[in-house]
């Protein structure tokens, strides 16, 4: 079956307004260290769900707990209620399991700074609302320092001047164009956006030599 | 910029549409679907009412979950969880009219051996599937690539992602590969080199003269990789390989069909003077088997060379390289030749095909797994399972003690029973050696190619295979 003559609309329409995402204001959460990959963010036993409930149990789940199964100081059990999670170099590398930034997300991560960004994990976020924002390896130092120092501290990211400001100072931070652009302009939530397209998609299939003329 | 490669043809191509974010929206012509990142996408398609436009060009099949045991295979299957993944698959392409292989079809698999294996990933395609190996279908000249739980949701609702366009590094490599060295090697080898962010922003086209000897099952291996040095997609320009390799496959065009196909297959190919983002060149002619010591597939080293001390390193990885020495126990100065194993894990999506299985067989002959070991061979597919029982390489395999399974992603990341236990030492031919990968948290694992499997399995720790005698 396809869709062509189904009842199924082959467009739909979303309101883009409530789904802006501006500005990201909270407290921190510092994961120190470069490369950790998704293995680590959720392991993949973790992966036997046919839903996202429940998935905040499961972040960061080795890492939170010491060989005899009891929870440890990972920050993940320190800061329960921060918003901001402010990591290094190449995070969420590896795996492009969406369950990553799933269960950071369900934890209670609404933004991410960090050195740098794996591109499938960088476009999970987005995907997911999360803003992404990468900054100087001594930004992200100074802001790990602080949020330690002072945990109860506010944060605040705004997605559309590439700012973080905290401790009374604002410093710069960037992010990625078209995750930006489609933040701040609501359209993050894709489906809409790619079947409102949906003459010029079959045009372009149709021009493709390996599909069949349909 | 990228004017006159494979990767900017085919983009433009493909391309559909600008998006108001400055990005494009690309179709998608063939959509690999697995049982992990897909009931999610289909449960909110069905809420939102939404049906799949192009079903025909989406193709699945189970792979994480399944056991590999095949008193395990019966359904229910034990593991309630696997189970619910395993039937909301099937209501789901039942319901969309997408073709599945499933367990009781003999050309299940891992997704990444069954589409090649049966012509389904050809050359000039755009490829995606919830799995970050896709990178794997490169090897076609295909742009291909893994991507997220939502974008699989976009693929099935639209047959499209919103995507960047990413620069262009060529791989240039010079010399030819020494007997016992294979492309796992050569891809090890090129991750070491440049890091596992260096591909970041980039994809790969991997060439020069080594590349041009892989065979298709060689190349395979090498893309498959390409994520573990951050590069999302890396390709292979298509060549006679590619279209021998090919011919005859089941989904393939047949007769003047083929031959009709295979001139826009080479009008694809990345022009003589087409631009590049970057170059790298990469001497491999004294490469040796390469073997990790870390916990990223970044750090390895040739089998004979001193795993490097911390202190030696670069500054910025000099912390990650102590936790990961003392997490694997390697002893920085020694070679990791001599170092212990205690598990042989031998498939996956990078090293589970025919030409893998024969590469260990050869050197497994008249050979016995060491006592102290455990050893796992698992085929990427049902179709390499019966190809290589046909050829009488179960029997080798079984004779030095292997265990002989049935195809799915297995101990590469432990989603079945199919796990290593406590800090067990595991030489395996897969693509991650992340802390916990293999299912045990203090579990260690040293990435090799099959060869190098087949010999540390006989010897109990690694070896460099080229020092044991082998009938090719």
């Amino acid at each position: 079956m396809s869709g062509e003559g189904s009842e199924s609309p082959r467009t739909d329409d979303v309101g883009v307004e409530e789904m802006k995402v501006r500005r990201v204001a909270g407290t921190g959460v510092p994961v120190r260290g470069d490369d950790i990959d998704t293995d680590q963010i959720i392991p993949a036993r973790f992966l036997k769900t046919t839903t996202w409930e429940g998935l905040d149990e499961y972040a960061f789940y080795d890492a939170r707990r010491d060989d005899d199964g009891e929870r440890n100081d990972h920050p993940f059990n320190e800061y329960k209620g921060a918003n901001v999670l402010v990591v290094n170099d190449n995070f969420g590398c590896g795996s492009s399991r969406e369950h990553a930034p799933r269960a950071l997300a369900r934890w209670g991560v609404e933004a991410i700074v960090g050195e740098s960004f794996a591109e499938i994990f960088a476009d999970n976020c987005k995907s997911l609302g999360i803003p992404a924002a990468t900054a100087e390896p001594e930004t992200v130092a100074e802001l790990q320092d602080f949020i330690e120092a002072t945990p109860d501290a506010g944060i605040e990211l705004d997605v559309d001047a590439e700012t973080v400001t905290y401790d009374g100072k604002t410093v710069d931070v960037d992010i990625d164009e078209a995750m930006r652009g489609a933040l701040v302009q609501g359209i993050w939530d894709t489906v809409a956006l790619l079947r409102s397209k949906m003459d010029a998609i079959d045009g372009t299939a149709a021009d493709l030599p390996y599909v069949e003329s349909r | 910029m990228s004017a006159g490669t494979l990767y900017d043809k085919v983009w433009d191509q493909h391309k559909v549409a600008d998006l108001p974010n400055g990005q494009d929206q690309l179709f998608i012509g063939l959509h690999l679907i697995h049982e992990v990142t897909s009931p999610q996408p289909f449960s909110e398609l069905r809420e939102r009412g939404i049906e799949v436009p192009y079903p025909e060009r989406n193709v699945a099949t189970v792979d994480h979950i399944v056991p590999t045991q095949s008193e395990g295979r019966e359904r229910p299957l034990a593991d309630e969880s696997a189970e619910g993944m395993l039937t909301a698959l099937e209501r789901n392409t039942d319901e969309s009219d997408i073709q599945f292989y499933g367990l009781d079809s003999e050309k299940q698999g891992i997704t990444h051996v069954v589409a090649p294996e049966l012509g389904l990933t050809q050359p000039g395609m755009t490829v995606v599937c919830g799995d970050s190996h896709t990178a794997t279908h490169g090897a076609f000249g295909s742009i291909a690539f893994g991507i997220g739980t939502s974008q699989v949701r976009d693929v099935l609702a639209s047959q499209c992602v919103a995507a960047d366009k990413a620069d262009v590094r060529r791989i240039e490599t010079e010399g030819r590969l020494g007997p016992g060295v294979h492309s796992k090697d050569l891809i090890l080898k090129i991750i070491a080199e440049l890091g596992v962010d260096g591909g970041v922003g980039y994809v790969y086209e991997y060439g020069g003269e080594a590349i041009r000897d892989l065979s298709m099952e060689e190349r395979l291996a090498v893309c498959n990789m390409s994520i573990e040095g951050g590069a999302r997609a890396g390709y292979i320009n298509p060549d006679e390989t590619t279209y021998e390799f090919l011919r005859g496959r089941e989904f393939a065009p047949e007769g003047e069909a083929f031959e009709e196909r295979k001139a826009y297959w080479e009008s694809i190919r990345s022009d003589s003077d087409a631009d590049y983002d970057d170059v790298v060149h990469l001497d491999v002619s004294d490469l040796e088997p390469m073997v990790t010591w870390g916990t990223n597939p970044g750090q390895a080293v040739g089998v004979s060379d001193p795993v490097p001390a911390p202190a030696e390193l670069p500054e910025g990885k000099r912390e990650a390289a102590r936790t990961a020495q003392d997490h694997t126990g390697v002893e920085p100065g020694e070679p990791m030749a001599g170092y212990d194993i205690d598990v042989a894990f031998l498939g996956t999506c990078t090293n589970g095909r025919v030409s893998d299985f024969r590469e260990a067989a050869a050197v497994l002959e008249g050979r016995e797994v060491h006592d102290d070991v455990r050893a796992l061979a698992v085929p990427g597919s049902q179709t390499v399972k019966s190809k290589l029982e046909a050829e009488g390489i179960d029997e080798v395999f079984r004779e030095a003690g292997f265990d002989w399974r049935e195809a799915g992603c297995s101990m590469c990341l432990a989603m079945n029973d199919d796990s290593l236990e406590g800090d067990e030492r595991c030489a395996s031919s897969s693509n991650r050696n992340y802390v916990g990968r293999q299912g045990s948290k203090d579990g260690r694992t040293v990435l090799m190619s099959p060869a190098m499997v087949a010999a540390a399995a006989v010897a109990g720790e690694v070896t460099d295979v080229r020092e044991m005698e082998v009938d090719a």
